[in-house]
C-alpha cells in the first residue's frame, strides 16, 4: 500500500523564494567575507596561428592590477594532456588554455588579468597587446564537406550510427515515391543567464573551496585534482545553485581551470565571471548539414531512409551527437542508411546542449517525413502512424513503453488537427497566411549510478543529500517530494542538500536522467532508513512481527495500516533508542539486464500553428501543443514547465538562433544578446502541454524517464512544417529568418 | 572600462564650458556605458546632465511640440501632448527596446545612439567607425543588418534608432546649444552619411549639447503607421522599419511624409517620393512607384541583399495602413 501522494501532484518549487528574493547565492555571488581578487581574461583576436610577443607591462601599470598570467610565466601545471579529461570530454585534448603560443580558435583565452578589483581588472584586461602570426584558418562548414571523416573514437555516452541495412540505393531506385533534401541548422551559442563562472576560497591551510558553475561538482573536483594534482580533501566543490545549465555545464570550463591557477599560484581567493561576449567563444551546438532520402511504397509505408549528417567540431576534439538514430528509431524500413561525420574547424569544441543532436537530426528527418506526406497526398500523421516502430530498430530492442500513439492522438484533438487542409496556403486571415505544422520527438531514457544519503533529526525532519545539481530542472522540488512521500514527512520537514562534492557521489546532471537515477537513489535511502526504524522500534518492543509492507508512515509517524492506535512519531523511536539523528545510504544505477534487452525513450507529438505575413515574411507562431509521453510524471507543475522552457527553446532554434560567423577573420560575430537572438515573450504563444499516462516499471525504478530534453525535440521541425503549410514554401535551413521565408536568400545546391 | 572623471554640470553652460572632444555627456547611459564597458567609447570625462533643470520638459507653443533632451523614451511615448499631436512618434519609440531601456533612455541620447553593427562594438576587428582608417571588415564580413543605401567604401553601417526614423518624417528640428549660442539643426541634416568620415555620425559639434527637439504641428491623426520588420516580434533592432503618414483632401494624398529606419546611416527620406505622391489617389501602383524612387541606388552587400526587396514590400504596406488609417500597433504584434 502507499504512503499519502505527493509524488505525481502539482507543487511549488521549494527553492522559488530563494531564487526571486535573491537569497540563493550562485557562484559569482559567494565572497566568504574576505577580499577576494577579480580575474579579466583576454581572447584571441585570430583563430588559427600562434602568439609572437605579448606585452602586459601596460595591464600590469595599471593600480589594483596583481598580476597577468600568459603562456610564458602560467605556474606549472599537469603536462600530461590525458589529466585534462573531464568525465564527459569528448575524444581528444582538451584545450588548454595559456598551455603555449599556440591559437586553436577566435575567442581562445591568451592571457588572465587578476586585480583587487573588478573595474582594474577589466580596464587592464583591454591594454595587453598582442603579435601574432596567423594561419590561414577553416571556419566554413560548407566549404569543408569534403574534408568529413568518420570519428575513429567514439565518444562515450553516445550510440554511432547503426550498421546499414538492405540495399538503400537500390530501394530509393525502386521506390515508386521518394523524397530527397538537404537541410541544415546553424550554430547555436549557450547563453544561460547566469554566465559561466568560478569563485575560488583558498581556505586556511591551503585547502580550496571552489563555486564553479558546473552541472556536476565531482566532475569539477576531479578534473581540478588531476590537472593540479591536489588531493580530493583538499579541493571541495560547492554549486547549490545554476542559473541554467543547458549542456554548458556539463564540463568545466577554462575560467574554473584560470580561476584554480591564478589562486594556487597568488595563493588568494580569486573570482572569474565570464563578460557576456567571451560566452561566446565557449561552447556551441555545432553547425550540421544534412542529407535525407527517404522511399515509400503509394500506402505510405517506408523502404527506404538515409539520413547522413555533417558537423562540425574543433581541430582538437571530435564532439559527437547523437544525430541520425533517431530517424530509424521512430520509422523502420527494410533498407536503412545513417552516418554522421565530422569536420575539423578552427573553432571552439561543441558541447552538448539540451537535447544534444536529437533536435537537428529530427528537423531534418521530421520535415522529410512531412515533404514525403506532401508527395503521396497524405496527412502528415497518418504517414506517421502508418510507420510507427513498435520495436527499436536501432539496437533491435523492444521498447519498455511506448505511448506515442496516444500522444499523437491526444496531441492532435486537444490542437484540433482533424480537418486540417492538405494543401499549402488553403487558409489566409487578412495579410496572414495561417498554417499548421506536426513533428515527433523522442529523447533516450537514461539511469546513472546515483548514491543519496538520507538523515532523520530528533525533531523528526530528514535532510537528503546527493551531490547531483539542479541545473534549473526543479531537482530540490521533486527529491523532496520523493523523500516526503517515502517517510510520511510534509515537504516543509525534509531539506534537500545538493551540488556539494562532499554528498554522496553522483554523475553530472544531464541526458535527463536525474529525476530517474537521483530520485530513485533517495528513494532508496528512505527504503533503508525506513528498516532501520523499524528494527529500532522492534528492539524497544513496539510493532512486533510487523515488516515494512504491513507500516504507513504518514504524519511524520509509523503505523500499522491495520491500527492507526500503534502509531508511534518517528522522532520518538530516535528518542527511545537514545538517538540524535539516524542515517541511511541508498543507491541506484541502470538495470543492467532490462537495458540488455529494452529501450527506452520519452516521446512527443507535436503541434503548431503559424501565422505568416505573406509579403513581409513575419513569422509568428500563434499556438503549440506537446503531448508527452514521458513515464510517470513526479510533478506536473514542474513537468510542464520543463516542456515548455524545451518548446520555448525550439521556437528560438526554428525562427532566432545563430552564430553568425566571419569567415575572413575566422570569428564570430554577433557576440551579445543585442544580435544574438532568443525568442522574446511576444515570439511566444501559450503552450499547452498534455501528459500521456505511460505506466513503465522497467525503465527506472519509479518508472520515470526524464523531461528535461524532451520538449525541445519535436518544435523545430513542427514549426518549419507549419511554415510550410501556411506559405507553401519549405525551408530547410535553421534558423527561418525573414529572408529564408521569403525566399529571398540562396540556399546551397 | 578606462578610468575617468565623472562630473555633474547643474546649467547648460557649465555642461558646455565642460566639454572636449576627449569628454562625453550622460544622459540615460543605456549606449554609452555598454560602450564604455566594451572599450568602444574611452571618455578621460563623463559629464552626468541629470542635475540639469529645464531639459526634462514637454510643452507646445505655436503648434510646435518641443520635447526636452532628458526627456525619457518612456515618458515622451506616453505623454498626452505627443500622443495627441505626434502619436507617430509614440508608435516609434513604442518599437524600439524594452520598456526597461525606454525608462532609461532620452531623447537626446537617443538621437546620437551608436550603430550596432558587430565589428564597431568588437575593439578586437578593425573599424574605421572606431579607428579611422583601419578598415571595414563588415564589407565582405557578416554585414546582414547593414545599409542598403547611402554608405561608403569606408563604411556600411546603419543608424538603429526607431524614434529617429519618426522624428526625419516629421521633420523636427533639433536644439542644440553650444559655445556659440542655440542652434537649430533640421533631422535631415542632423545625421550624416559615413563618406570618408565615418566616425562622424551626426553634424553636431563636439562642444554642443542637445536640448530638445522641436516638431512643426501637422494634423495627421490616425493616418499614420510605424512598421518595424525585425529579427524576432520584440525587443529587436530593424531590419527595416518604416514611417509614414499622410493628409488626404478629397480621397487624394495632400502630403506624405517617409522615413525608413534600419537601412542607412540615417533616417533615409527622399522628398522626390513624397512630392510624387502628392495629388494621387491612394494606391497600389502609387506606392510601389514611391518606394522604387526611395530605393533608387539601393544596394545590397551579400548578407543584407534581402532587405531591398523587403524593403520595396515595407513601404506600399506602411502607405497603405496610413492611407488607411490602421497604424500598426505595437502591442497586438499581427501586421495590420
Ligand atoms: C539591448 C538594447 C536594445 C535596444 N533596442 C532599440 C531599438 O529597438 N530601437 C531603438 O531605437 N533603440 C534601441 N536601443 C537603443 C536605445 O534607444 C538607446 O541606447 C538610447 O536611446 C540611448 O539613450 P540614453 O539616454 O541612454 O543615451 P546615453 O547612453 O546616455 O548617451 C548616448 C550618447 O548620446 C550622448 N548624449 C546624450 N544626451 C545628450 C545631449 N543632451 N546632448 C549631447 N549629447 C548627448 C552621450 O554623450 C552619448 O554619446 C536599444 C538599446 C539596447 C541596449
Ligand atoms: S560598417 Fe562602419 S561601423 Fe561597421 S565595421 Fe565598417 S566602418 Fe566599422
Amino acid at each position: 500500500m502507499q504512503n499519502q501522494r505527493i509524488i505525481g501532484t502539482p507543487q511549488d518549487r521549494v527553492d522559488g523564494r530563494a531564487k526571486v528574493t535573491g537569497a540563493a547565492p550562485y557562484v559569482a555571488d559567494f565572497a566568504a567575507g574576505q577580499p577576494i581578487l577579480q580575474a579579466h581574461p583576454v581572447g584571441s583576436a585570430i583563430a588559427r596561428g600562434r602568439i609572437l610577443a605579448m606585452d602586459t607591462s601596460r595591464a600590469l601599470a595599471v593600480p589594483g592590477v596583481v598580476e597577468v598570467f600568459t603562456h610564458e610565466n602560467r605556474p606549472r601545471t599537469s603536462w600530461f594532456g590525458s589529466s585534462w579529461q573531464d568525465e564527459v570530454a569528448p575524444p581528444g585534448q582538451p584545450l588548454r588554455p595559456l598551455h603555449d603560443a599556440r591559437i586553436l580558435h577566435s575567442g581562445q583565452p591568451i592571457a588572465l588579468v587578476v586585480a583587487e578589483t573588478y573595474e582594474a581588472a577589466r580596464h587592464a584586461a583591454n591594454l595587453v597587446t598582442v603579435a601574432y602570426e596567423e594561419e590561414a584558418h577553416h571556419t566554413d562548414l560548407g566549404l569543408r564537406l569534403g574534408t568529413a571523416y568518420v570519428p575513429p573514437k567514439t565518444r562515450s555516452g553516445t550510440t554511432p550510427p547503426p550498421k546499414p541495412k538492405g540495399d538503400v540505393e537500390a530501394a530509393l531506385a525502386a521506390a515508386p515515391v521518394t523524397h530527397q533534401a538537404r537541410y541544415s541548422v546553424a550554430a547555436e551559442v549557450h547563453n544561460a543567464m547566469e554566465p559561466h563562472a568560478t569563485t575560488v576560497i583558498v581556505e586556511e591551510g591551503g585547502a580550496l573551496l571552489i563555486h564553479d558553475k558546473i552541472q556536476g561538482v565531482m566532475n569539477t573536483q576531479a578534473t581540478v585534482c588531476a590537472i593540479f594534482g591536489l588531493a580530493k580533501e583538499k579541493v571541495r566543490v560547492v554549486t547549490p545553485y545554476l542559473g541554467g545549465g543547458f549542456g554548458s555545464g556539463l564540463r568545466p570550463h577554462h575560467q574554473c581551470f584560470l580561476a584554480v591557477m591564478a589562486a594556487l599560484a597568488l595563493n588568494r581567493s580569486v573570482k572569474l565571471v565570464l563578460p557576456r561576449d567571451h560566452q561566446f567563444f565557449l561552447a556551441h551546438r555545432p553547425q550540421t548539414e544534412m542529407l535525407v532520402a527517404l522511399g515509400a511504397t503509394r500506402d505510405g509505408k517506408l523502404t527506404a531512409i538515409r539520413h547522413d549528417a555533417i558537423a562540425g567540431t574543433s581541430t582538437y576534439e571530435d564532439h559527437q551527437e547523437v544525430v541520425v538514430n533517431w530517424t530509424n528509431l521512430l520509422y523502420p524500413a527494410p533498407n536503412v542508411s545513417l552516418s554522421h561525420k565530422l569536420v575539423k574547424l578552427d573553432i571552439e569544441s561543441p558541447t552538448d546542449m539540451r537535447a544534444p543532436g536529437a533536435p537537428i537530426g529530427l528537423f531534418a528527418a521530421e520535415s522529410a517525413m512531412d515533404e514525403l506526406a506532401e508527395k503521396l497526398g497524405m496527412c502528415p500523421l497518418q504517414l506517421r502512424l502508418v510507420n510507427h516502430a513498435d520495436t527499436d530498430e536501432v539496437s533491435n530492442k523492444r521498447h519498455t513503453s511506448k505511448e506515442l500513439r496516444a500522444a499523437y492522438r491526444m496531441g492532435a484533438e486537444r490542437f484540433g488537427w482533424q480537418g486540417r487542409p492538405l494543401a499549402p496556403r488553403a487558409m489566409k486571415d487578412g495579410h496572414e497566411l495561417v498554417g499548421w505544422g506536426m513533428a515527433t520527438g523522442a529523447w533516450e531514457a537514461q539511469m546513472q549510478t546515483h548514491h543519496a544519503r538520507v538523515m532523520l533529526d530528533g525533531e523528526g525532519r530528514a535532510t537528503v543529500g546527493v551531490a547531483t545539481a539542479d541545473i534549473g530542472t526543479g531537482t530540490y522540488t521533486i527529491l523532496t517530494q520523493i523523500a516526503a512521500e517515502a517517510l510520511g514527512l510534509p515537504m516543509a520537514r525534509v531539506t534537500v542538500l545538493l551540488g556539494d562534492s562532499l554528498l554522496p557521489k553522483a554523475p553530472v546532471s544531464g541526458g535527463s536522467w536525474t529525476a530517474a537515477s537521483a530520485g530513485a537513489a533517495v528513494d532508496d535511502a528512505c527504503a533503508r532508513l525506513k528498516a532501520e526504524l523499524l528494527r529500532l522500534a522492534q528492539k524497544k518492543g513496539r510493532l512486533l512481527g510487523a515488516t515494512l509492507e504491513d507500516l504507513r508512515f504518514a504524519d511524520g509517524a509509523m503505523a500499522r495500516w491495520s491500527d492507526a492506535g500503534t502509531a508511534i512519531p518517528l522522532a520518538d523511536i530516535l528518542g527511545e533508542s537514545g538517538r540524535d539523528s539516524l542515517v541511511a545510504d541508498g543507491k541506484a544505477g541502470p538495470d543492467m539486464l532490462s537495458q540488455l534487452r529494452y529501450s527506452s525513450h520519452a516521446h512527443s507529438a507535436v503541434f503548431a500553428e503559424v501565422r505568416v505575413d505573406e509579403a513581409l515574411g513575419q513569422v509568428r507562431v500563434t499556438r503549440m501543443v506537446q503531448a508527452v509521453a514521458a513515464g510517470r510524471i513526479l510533478n506536473p507543475k514542474t513537468a510542464r514547465s520543463q516542456v515548455i522552457g524545451g518548446a520555448v527553446w525550439g521556437i528560438g532554434m526554428a525562427l532566432h538562433e545563430e552564430a553568425q560567423e566571419d569567415h575572413v577573420l575566422g570569428r564570430r560575430m554577433n557576440h551579445n544578446l543585442a544580435e544574438y537572438h532568443i525568442p522574446a515573450c511576444a515570439d511566444v504563444p501559450d503552450i499547452d502541454v498534455l501528459f500521456v499516462e505511460e505506466h513503465d516499471p522497467r525503465t527506472s525504478p519509479l518508472g520515470v524517464k526524464g523531461l528535461g530534453e524532451i520538449g525541445i525535440c519535436g518544435a523545430p521541425p513542427a514549426i518549419a512544417n507549419a511554415v510550410w503549410h501556411a506559405t507553401g514554401r519549405r525551408v530547410r535551413d535553421l534558423p527561418m529568418t525573414i529572408e529564408r521565408v521569403l525566399g529571398l536568400k540562396d540556399t546551397p545546391a | 572600462m578606462r578610468p575617468f572623471t565623472f562630473s555633474r554640470p547643474e546649467a547648460p553652460a557649465l555642461a558646455i564650458a565642460g566639454k572636449d572632444a576627449a569628454s562625453r555627456f550622460l544622459a540615460g547611459g543605456t549606449n554609452l556605458v555598454d560602450l564604455m564597458k566594451y572599450d568602444v567609447e574611452r571618455p578621460a570625462a563623463v559629464l552626468d546632465l541629470g542635475r540639469i533643470a529645464g531639459l526634462r520638459e514637454v510643452t507646445q507653443a505655436g503648434g510646435t511640440l518641443r520635447i526636452g533632451a532628458l526627456v525619457t523614451n518612456a515618458d515622451a511615448a506616453a505623454h498626452p501632448l505627443v500622443l495627441a499631436h505626434h502619436p507617430l512618434l509614440a508608435d516609434a519609440i513604442l518599437a524600439g527596446a524594452t520598456p526597461q531601456l525606454r525608462n532609461m533612455a532620452t531623447t537626446g541620447g537617443n538621437l546620437l545612439q551608436r550603430t550596432r553593427c558587430h565589428y564597431f562594438y568588437d575593439r578586437q576587428t578593425a573599424c574605421n567607425k572606431r579607428e579611422p582608417g583601419t578598415g571595414c571588415p563588415a564589407i565582405g564580413g557578416v554585414n546582414r543588418i547593414h545599409a542598403i543605401l547611402g554608405a561608403s567604401e569606408s563604411c556600411i553601417a546603419t543608424h538603429p534608432s526607431d524614434m529617429c526614423v519618426a522624428l526625419a518624417a516629421l521633420e523636427a528640428v533639433v536644439v542644440a546649444q553650444g559655445p556659440e549660442g542655440e542652434r537649430r539643426i533640421p533631422m535631415a541634416e542632423f545625421h550624416r552619411l559615413p563618406g570618408n568620415e565615418p566616425q562622424r555620425d551626426t553634424t553636431l559639434g563636439e562642444r554642443e549639447l542637445i536640448t530638445a527637439v522641436e516638431i512643426p504641428a501637422w494634423d495627421y491623426g490616425a493616418h499614420r503607421t510605424y512598421l518595424k520588420l525585425r529579427d524576432r516580434l520584440s525587443y529587436a533592432f530593424a531590419l527595416v522599419s518604416v514611417a509614414a503618414a499622410v493628409t488626404l483632401e478629397g480621397g487624394r494624398i495632400a502630403k506624405a511624409r517617409i522615413a525608413l529606419g534600419g537601412v542607412a546611416h540615417k533616417p533615409w527620406r527622399v522628398a522626390e517620393a513624397e512630392t510624387m505622391l502628392q495629388g494621387q489617389a491612394p494606391g497600389e501602383d502609387a506606392f510601389a512607384a514611391a518606394a522604387s524612387l526611395i530605393l533608387r541606388g539601393a544596394q545590397g552587400q551579400g548578407h543584407n541583399d534581402f532587405k531591398i526587396e523587403l524593403a520595396r514590400r515595407a513601404i506600399p504596406r506602411a502607405l497603405h495602413q496610413a492611407a488607411h488609417a490602421t497604424p500598426q500597433s505595437h502591442v497586438e504584434k499581427r501586421i495590420a
